[in-house]
């Protein structure tokens, strides 16, 4: 089967640490899987690996078997790869509507010649873009008013946003960076719907980086453990549970030696 | 359509609307008989008559901001703004010129202002050497429009025809778009602080370049400056003649230049506010915001922001070339880092990314340094000369060291404005739509409708391609 993205032997180093270490990672399209690991494990880093945020010193990146490596993230967006942030970065000062747009940046066919004419084209996209984005607002289940500035938004509903935000370039893989972070348990619940929605109704392919394991065991396919930023385990929810070295890593060897025993 | 404004304009009218129109003419009339009064020729030589007279201008161009806010129709308000712009102000300034150059300097650093606000309201690019692209725009045409290019080129078919003022209006635009561009290349990877250090260092290398440039050849003319510039064509010199209006060149060009400068600024708005509501201000303004976030959006962050710095160079290139002309001579002494800050300090004081906002700050600057310090010197003079002694401390006014001047208190101005500014109104006099947003939610949400309730979780939205792919565990 072919893969919609694969890392081969990917490593990042900050001068002598290594935050990303030979890591082989390969996704087929249409899955939602996990990533997770203790703080500081380097599932971050992964993330604006892929994202082109920073460059690997090592490995190749691969998406729709072509090389990521050496493209600006904005290159990378426009190949079809969203992301949200790990602590939210909306755009504070603009209304949920401009955010949307914001993430619509790269399917805007209105050349500048138009914009100033205000062509029946410019209009007509952006007419078109408006309403999907209004959409987008449906689909997540955002409550607050289009017109809202993201920054007066409460916690869950920015989050929320967010996600609007990185659907709205119509991305084939987007990866979320702790969704639920900060969520209580029923929010936690509508975005883990929300999430099997992504795949199942958009068709879009999920990398989630989770800590709350309830959402990791009930929503991933597959999940990755990295910890000091080499892979130490991969497999299905179950598998990776019982796995003796993500024990250890989690919560020590000690603790790890008495589950196996 | 037409018809249909008016009817609106009417039942407005009929809706007690008309006691705002009203209230807007009685001011406009009652700013019309204040100038007229100060323009009885027996005023002139009364001490405080540089500072009313002053006062009384900005009074009069206060009007513009009153129809602004008013509630009234947008036509009704296009009308009186346009009447005030194109027929009151320049049969003022026929009366009396000095108007007019001080409209016109407005003009120019307004336009300026709103190329500026691309940059740093918009983008939120700190550039401390606009004037730089202001120095280009006034070179090229000073150095093609005068003989000066028979001496650096050792021809002589310098100055170049009036004709070709509007040809190199359009060059001016274009070099300093692309002077923007080539400047913005190396600089724009670098954030904050060190742009700002970076352009204001650019600043200063232009003036300096141009003030050395007299050798090994002799394209600027250095320190001494180039004179004379050629001016634009008066081609509708005979027009008038028929019509029967009689004036004289200086008064011609001081309109000619007021009119040019008006449709400059009326291109600049129309500019500013297409690019505002489009992708490409969504995009300046997302940069702004999170510069990492408007990259994993898709933003392709150099080349938005060279666009914006080009954008606004060729606004400042324009009104360089303007400037030129108007001016007659150019030196290096007029493209100092001062003009800088002073552009900036007026779309600080106007409020960051508003285009009103760049607006009322150029004029309230512009007349601040141009009439006001100069009126409060101008006052001083007189009362120098009249030998009068300050009350109580017993201090001659004759010993008041000349560089005391209120004229030369410009810096000191822009540095109690902006502190002013930052403790009184932040946001700027006329803050921009995003701040006013903000304010409005702190006054209560209840005010505002209450946004439609979106159904939380609803059927996929068609637009969007149902998937084809389906996953193979579950």
């Amino acid at each position: 089967m072919a893969y919609l993205l694969e890392l081969k032997k990917v490593t990042k180093r900050f001068g002598g640490l290594v935050a990303v270490n030979r890591v082989d990672f390969t996704l087929e399209p249409g899955r939602i899987v996990s990533i997770i690991g203790p703080n500081g494990a380097g599932k971050t880093t992964l993330f604006n690996l892929i994202t082109g945020i920073y460059k690997p010193d090592e490995g190749e990146i691969l998406f729709e078997g072509r090389s990521l490596v050496g493209l600006r993230p904005d290159q990378i967006t426009a190949q079809g790869i969203s992301r949200t942030f790990q602590n939210i970065r909306l755009f504070g000062n603009m209304t949920v509507m401009e955010n949307i747009l914001v993430g619509m940046h790269t399917r805007f066919r209105a050349s500048p010649v138009d914009i100033l004419i205000q062509t029946p084209r410019f209009r007509r996209e952006e007419q078109q873009l408006r309403e999907e984005a209004l959409q987008l607002i449906r689909f997540v289940g955002l409550r607050a008013s289009p017109d809202e500035l993201a920054k007066n938004l409460p916690y869950g509903e920015q989050r929320k946003v967010e996600l609007a935000r990185a659907l709205a370039a119509r991305p084939k893989l987007i990866l979320l960076d702790e969704p639920t972070a900060g969520m209580n348990p029923q929010e936690t619940a509508e975005t883990t719907r929300l999430i099997r929605r992504l795949r199942d109704e958009l068709g879009i392919t999920v990398i989630l980086i989770e800590h709350q394991m309830r959402v990791v065991m009930g929503i991933s396919e597959r999940v990755t453990v990295l910890d000091y930023g080499e892979k130490i385990a991969e497999g299905t929810p179950e598998e990776v549970r019982r796995n003796p070295r993500v024990i250890e890593a989690y919560l020590g060897r000690g603790v790890a030696i008495g589950a196996i025993a | 359509m037409l018809r249909a404004k008016t009817m609106e304009w009417v039942t407005q009218i009929r809706n007690g609307r008309s006691i705002y129109l009203v209230g807007v003419l009685g001011y406009i009339v009652a700013a019309l008989l204040l100038m007229n009064w100060l323009s009885q020729p027996g005023l002139r030589d009364a001490v405080w008559y540089p500072l009313v007279s002053a006062l009384a201008f900005a009074a009069f161009l206060g009007s513009l901001l009153v129809i602004y806010y008013a509630p009234l129709a947008g036509a009704v308000k296009a009308i009186l703004g346009l009447a005030i712009l194109l027929v009151l102000l320049p049969i003022l300034g026929v009366r009396n010129t000095f108007l007019l150059e001080v409209a016109t300097q407005v003009g120019i650093f307004a336009a300026m202002a709103l190329g500026l606000n691309i940059v740093v309201g918009f983008a939120g690019l700190l550039d401390l050497g606009y004037v730089a692209f202001y120095a280009v725009g006034a070179y090229l045409w000073a150095i093609f429009g005068s003989p000066q290019a028979n001496i650096a080129f050792g021809t002589n078919r310098f100055p170049l025809e009036p004709e070709w003022f509007f040809l190199f209006l359009f060059l001016a635009v274009g070099v300093a778009a692309l002077t923007g561009i080539l400047l913005g290349l190396p600089v724009l990877r670098l954030r904050g602080d060190y742009l700002a250090i970076v352009t204001l260092a650019f600043g200063e290398v232009i003036r300096v370049i141009v003030n050395n440039l007299d050798k090994p050849i002799n394209l600027t003319n250095g320190p001494q400056g180039i004179r004379p510039v050629q001016r634009p064509p008066l081609f509708f010199k005979p027009w008038l003649s028929a019509l029967g209006i009689r004036l004289d060149d200086p008064t011609l060009y001081a309109l000619y230049f007021y009119f040019l400068v008006l449709l400059v600024i009326g291109f600049a708005i129309w500019l500013a506010r297409r690019l505002e509501n489009s992708w490409v201000g969504r995009a300046w303004t997302a940069i702004r915001e999170d510069e990492l976030a408007a990259q994993a959006m898709g933003i392709p962050l150099v080349r938005m922001k060279l666009a914006a710095f080009a954008t606004g160079a060729s606004f400042a290139g324009a009104m360089g070339m303007i400037f030129a002309a108007k001016q007659y001579f150019i030196n290096p002494e007029s493209f100092t880092f001062m003009e800088s800050i002073g552009v900036l300090v007026m779309v600080i004081v106007g409020g960051m990314g508003s285009i009103p906002g760049a607006i009322v700050g150029a004029t309230v600057v512009t007349i601040l340094n141009l009439q006001v310090l100069k009126g409060l010197s101008l006052m001083l003079n007189k009362l120098r000369q009249a030998g009068v002694v300050i009350p109580i401390i017993n201090f001659p006014l004759s010993q008041w060291p000349t560089q005391l001047e209120p004229a030369k208190y410009e810096r000191l101005v822009f540095g109690i404005l902006l502190i002013l500014m930052m403790i009184l109104r932040p946001q700027g006099l006329i803050p921009e739509r995003r701040h006013r947003m903000e304010l409005a939610e702190a006054l209560g949400r209840e005010e505002r409708a209450e946004p439609e309730q979106l159904p939380v979780e609803e059927e996929l939205p068609p637009v969007i391609p149902a998937p084809e792919v389906r996953p193979t565990r579950d």
